[in-house]
């Protein structure tokens, strides 16, 4: 590994924590004005998940009586565990020098750690919403683990390793590998667990208001001004790192690979522009689908999730019995 | 032949001896202080001894006139090395927070627990669990592993004058125990007889030769009755029991010291003695563990009682060590040398991990139990400001044990995940079977893992008193904090930095299957078997790092200083009241539903009418209860078919003199036509 | 599904195009949330007649949300109170709560000639009074029940935009 190519790794994954950072509620927005779109309204615009959180930035924070130090920690580790993430996983360069550090179970992990840390606050708060979210979310949390290691493990058996940058860079040098059973089984399952684990329909509903339904919601309704906004601002970064991870995964073209010298540096604008096009196509997709279906009852949702794991158990088969 | 081992062991073994007699005849006064410093000197000679064999310095004694007719063998090879080092820093950890656990609380705790019997005992309990691995005969260790036994029984039952439940604990123990030194003893008396010695090196080298037949017997029997140690379902029964009827610090070494000593048995004689076997026996090990792990972590997350929740998250752990070790055993036998040896250290590494955050948990657990009075956590809530001292560490302990990063867990059930991963691709179909099914089974038990501690922790720790003892909590005594914090301190530096602990993993597993170093790596560990990589400190770091840059962000952007406080948002009505909480049966209420096939929860709802008119109720009373399902499926009717055989055989005993004679010709006769027949 | 996407291309846009901006602008303290302005709903003791409204203003013909209005679920999410119908008696105390749970800077709009003066149901036993005799309000909108286009240029008013 020569010098530069390390230079432009470091200052790739810079680079994508900055576009991650920035971009994501831009994501959301975006997200909001195809569902408006699709369902004869005007929108806010994309810019507006931007202005919400300028607007809580602005506004004063509230410690309500009984909760203590999990209560006030928990957006920080949750938005510290996204921004983390965001430095890890392969959006514009494979050569991040986070890569070794963390590998694809231990970024999942490290996202769970975040979820984690919310849930538990939300049960500081000894409201019966707070527990009803958390205890709501740590069940779709432990379902959705299986899934999410086995897709891993399907993933990761033609490579021989669960680093991403090495799954990436595989892929990159295969682009057959895309179109085999394994890897559309694996696109699959993984999906169903991006959607389950940022709480979109049909496994939660983002937008409703109504506290009997709600499983991530439910956990926030205490926040207010910047603890809210960096709650806000940490799912949708959770959200688009899960889509790039998925976009990556399995449609890695673009992106700033193993080249050396300067020619690594040059390829990361195009690099991050391709994966703000992948994502927004991808966010795009996700939004539309969720005009179409209606959120599953919550004792319908290990359903789906059971029935994601035998994709990726097939999946898993495949790798071995078609290699 | 003296070594630093052996030094350090004698010294320790001396302690405990020590420790003992100042148990039984100090007064009363200076009782704990004085046996609590010696079992801790003992764990710490026990730990120096434990980390000399682990650096290479094996040291083996041979005492002929100690025991009658077989002599005492020891041995201390790194492997027997890594457990004496694990119950070492256990014992230490439990015996500096004894000291302040038997110390009466007002109102709850104490117990009895500075009487003598509980601390002369407790030392010798530790003396044993340090022979047991360092026995090198089968006669030593059948003796160390009774006198183990017989100790950790006499203080299972140390509370039962208090509560009747112990009792019930204690038989159950007892028999369970037994009937596994029953397995035991079999399975090495054959393999003695069949080795024609009992010391450990003859049975090694005649192994070799031994028929499949005898082998596999052999296996299965010691399979069977260190399993039962270990507390790997269906043979867990009694772990729910006595681990929370026992003293906590008690609780702390037989769950965190203890049922390792039945994963050492299972290393020593599967892999050490009999030197591997077929396919077979790893498979069962595996299916064992696997079942183990899924059945143990679902009830305890459906348990509402903190220690039976932590004993049942044993059996979780002891499951997952097993499918390290099956994995391993598979591996070998598909000669994958390298990816079994990952699997090993895995397993290994994880019976460490799981010793410092289980120790931990159980001694916050008793530390509650002792301030309270309670183990419900139903009944438990708001002790964050009440005993921030244990609130911390038990969230040290649970964050561990729900295998998160920045805690311990993590590190070991990646290394496992890791060896189950590359080994799809070796040795057939019947790995690529195995294999996902494996990391299936152990990955939901990992994500069950999470929504339990998340559980225990959250409603035990956090929101709101639920009842006047909870609400009338107060911090435990400082012994016990140093107890606590000394195995959090554990926690933290395994979570942290685990490659200390790889060259010393590397030579016990060396001892099994020679030549092999899996892991590698002092920040980011690196393996030899697969191309992954991981560093549990880069990640801390990067936590800690964005977690301060977005602090100081927060500064910069924000215009409000000051945080209002202000009341819960209660809809506008309220007041709030710990009624309206969550509760840890609630919490887990959708987990139950989604897994009632296999929980089979009881529940009963009660409608009573007023008299007037069946329509108007009257009181409505629900009852939930999540049995153990194993127990009384499998359990309850084995017991009664024994009751019914031993009240069968009463009426062979009538009393007639005539009969009993008739019994004694008839068999003799019998024997004497068999010898006729058979010469 | 296929008879949605159908429908969803043969109905096209619903939303009517906005009309020219309010002259009339959100009080100091309000003005500095740029654009954003999130609502709790309280209903003090309302006909409903005014909510019936409110969904329209939310709905895909009004559709506020353009103007960065939204509806949330808790006041700790909220910039601004809708208050509407009187406040009785039982809801005085869970109005006053639902204020003081509102992080500053914040607002309150008194939705409806009931939530102004108490409109028919002045001096019935049940009715405290106002909304501003129980919190302070920044904006009012009169009306029995105020039409769409009133609620719209009210909270454009707080949105400026």
């Amino acid at each position: 590994m020569s010098g530069s190519t390390t230079l432009a790794g470091t200052v790739g994954a810079a680079a994508q924590v900055v576009l991650v950072a920035a971009g994501s509620p831009l994501l959301v927005g975006v997200m909001r004005q195809v569902r408006a779109r699709l369902e004869g309204r005007a929108g806010a615009g994309v810019l507006q998940p931007w202005r919400d959180l300028r607007k809580l930035l602005r506004k004063e924070a509230i410690t309500p009586h009984g909760t203590g130090p999990v209560f006030r920690a928990a957006p920080l580790v949750l938005a510290a565990t996204a921004l983390v993430a965001a430095g890890v996983v392969p959006i514009a360069t494979t050569e991040s020098p986070l890569d070794g550090a963390a590998d694809l179970f231990a970024v999942t992990a490290l996202l769970a750690l975040g979820t984690v840390a919310l849930a538990l606050a939300a049960l500081d708060t000894a409201t019966a919403f707070g527990g009803m979210g958390a205890s709501r979310e740590m069940t779709v949390l432990a379902l959705v683990e299986p899934t999410i290691l086995m897709s891993v493990f399907a993933l990761s058996v033609p490579v021989g390793s669960t680093n991403l940058g090495a799954i990436v860079n595989s892929t990159l040098h295969e682009p057959q590998r895309v179109v085999s059973p394994v890897s559309l089984l694996a696109a699959v399952a993984l999906a169903v667990v991006v959607i389950a684990e940022t709480g979109r329909i049909p496994v939660d509903n983002p937008a409703t208001h109504l506290e009997l339904t709600m499983i991530h919601e439910a956990m926030v309704l205490e926040y207010a001004g910047p603890d809210l906004a960096l709650v806000e601002w940490a799912s949708a970064m959770r959200l688009t790192v899960l889509l790039g991870l998925v976009a990556n995964l399995f449609a890695p073209w673009g992106i700033a690979g193993a080249d050396s010298g300067w020619v690594a540096l040059a390829a990361l604008p195009l690099a991050l522009a391709a994966f703000a096009a992948k994502v927004t196509l991808l966010g795009g997709a996700l939004a539309a689908g969720e005009v179409f279906m209606a959120k599953l009852r919550m004792f319908r949702v290990p359903e789906l999730l059971a029935g994601s794991f035998v994709l990726a158990l097939l999946a898993v088969a495949a790798s071995f019995f078609l290699a | 032949m003296t070594s630093v081992t052996g030094a350090a062991l004698s010294a320790s073994l001396g302690a405990s001896v020590l420790a003992a007699s100042a148990g039984a005849v100090l007064p009363r006064r200076i009782r704990p202080v004085a046996a609590g410093i010696g079992t801790a000197a003992a764990g710490a000679a026990a730990v120096v001894a434990g980390v000399a064999a682990m650096t290479g310095r094996s040291w083996s004694a041979w005492l002929p006139e100690l025991l009658p007719l077989a002599g005492v063998r020891l041995a201390v090879d790194p492997l027997g090395g890594l457990f004496i080092a694990v119950t070492g820093a256990v014992a230490v950890c439990a015996a500096v927070y004894g000291v302040g656990y038997a110390r009466p609380a007002d109102g709850h705790g104490g117990h009895g627990l500075d009487g003598r019997t509980v601390q002369a005992v407790l030392p010798l309990f530790v003396a044993a669990m340090l022979l047991v691995p360092a026995a090198a005969s089968v006669s030593t260790f059948l003796v160390a592993w009774e006198l183990m036994a017989l100790a950790s029984l006499l203080l299972v039952v140390a509370e039962h004058r208090h509560r009747e439940s112990v009792g019930q604990a204690g038989l159950w123990y007892a028999v369970m125990t037994h009937l596994g030194l029953v397995a035991i003893l079999a399975a090495l008396a054959g393999l003695a007889a069949a080795a024609h010695g009992e010391s450990f090196d003859r049975m090694r080298a005649a192994a070799e030769g031994m028929s499949p037949a005898v082998r596999g017997a052999v296996f299965v029997a010691a399979f069977a009755g260190f399993a039962s140690k270990a507390g790997i379902v269906p043979l867990h029964v009694w772990l729910p029991r006595a681990h929370p009827e026992a003293p906590s610090h008690v609780s702390a070494l037989m769950s965190a010291a203890m049922v390792n000593l039945g994963v050492y048995g299972i290393v020593r004689v599967g892999f050490d003695l009999l030197g591997g076997g077929p396919r077979w026996w790893w498979l069962l090990v595996l299916a064992a563990g696997a079942v183990s792990a899924l059945y143990g972590i679902l009830q305890a997350a459906v348990a509402t009682d903190l220690k039976r929740l932590l004993a049942y998250s044993t059996c979780e752990n002891m499951g997952l060590v097993l499918v390290g070790l099956g994995a391993g055993g598979l591996l070998v036998t598909a000669d994958a040398r390298p990816l079994a040896a990952l699997a090993l250290t895995a397993a290994l590494l994880h019976v460490v991990n799981h010793s410092a955050f289980k120790t931990l948990l159980f001694l916050a657990a008793g530390s509650v139990l002792r301030a309270t009075g309670l183990r419900d956590l139903d009944a438990l809530g708001g002790l964050r400001t009440r005993m921030p001292v244990t609130t911390a560490m038990f969230a040290v302990g649970a964050l561990a044990a729900s295998a998160l990063p920045l805690g311990n867990g993590f590190v070991s059930e990646w290394l496992l995940l890791q060896s189950l991963i590359g080994s799809l691709g070796e040795g057939g179909t019947i790995t690529a079977v195995t294999m996902p099914v494996a990391v299936g089974a152990l990955a939901l038990s990992a994500g069950l893992a999470v929504a339990t501690f998340v559980k225990a922790f959250g409603t035990g720790f956090l929101a709101r008193p639920r009842t006047p003892q909870a609400e009338a909590a107060a911090e435990s005594p400082a012994a016990m904090g140093v107890g606590m914090g000394a195995a959090a301190a554990c926690c933290v530096a395994l979570a942290l930095v685990p490659a200390f602990t790889v060259p010393g993993l590397a030579r016990a597993v060396q001892v099994v299957l020679p030549g092999q170093d899996a892991v590698a790596g002092q920040v980011t560990l690196r393996l030899a078997a697969a191309s992954s990589t991981m560093s549990p400190l880069l990640i801390a770091v990067g936590v800690a790092v964005a977690a301060a840059a977005l602090l100081a962000l927060l500064r910069f952007a924000t215009t409000w200083r000051v945080r209002r406080r202000a009341r819960l948002w209660d809809c506008g009505m309220g007041p709030m009241t710990a009624r309206m909480e969550y509760t840890a049966t609630s919490f887990a209420e959708p987990l139950q539903r989604v897994f009632d096939d296999v929980l089979a929860p009881e529940t009963d709802v009660n409608v009573t009418p007023l008299a007037e008119s069946a329509y108007l109720v009257d009181s409505v009373s629900y009852r939930a209860r999540v049995g153990d399902r194993i127990e009384s499926r499998l359990y309850r009717p084995l017991i009664a078919a024994a009751t019914a055989v031993g009240e069968a055989a009463r009426r062979l005993a009538d009393g007639s003199v005539h009969r009993y004679l008739a019994y004694g010709f008839f068999t003799f006769t019998g024997v004497l036509i068999v010898l006729a027949v058979t010469r | 599904m296929k008879d949605l996407l159908r429908k969803i291309r043969k109905t096209g846009r619903v939303a009517e195009d906005p009309p020219e901006r309010p002259a009339e602008s959100a009080p100091d303290a309000l003005r500095e949330l740029g654009g954003s302005v999130q609502l709790r709903h309280v209903d003090a003791g309302s006909c409903n007649g005014c909510e019936v409204e409110i969904a329209s203003v939310f709905g895909p013909v009004y559709d506020a949300e353009r103007y960065g209005a939204r509806l949330v679920a808790s006041p700790r999410h909220a910039d601004a109170l809708v208050v509407t119908g009187p406040v009785t008696r039982n809801m005085e105390m869970a109005l006053r709560r639902t204020y003081e749970a509102v992080p500053a800077p914040k607002g309150v709009i008194a939705l409806g000639d009931c939530a102004r003066n108490c409109g028919v149901f002045a001096g019935a036993y049940g009715v405290v009074g106002a909304v501003r005799d129980v919190v302070p309000v920044d904006v009012e909108v009169p009306g029995c029940p105020p039409e769409p286009e009133a609620i719209v240029a009210a909270l454009r008013g707080l949105t400026g935009r």
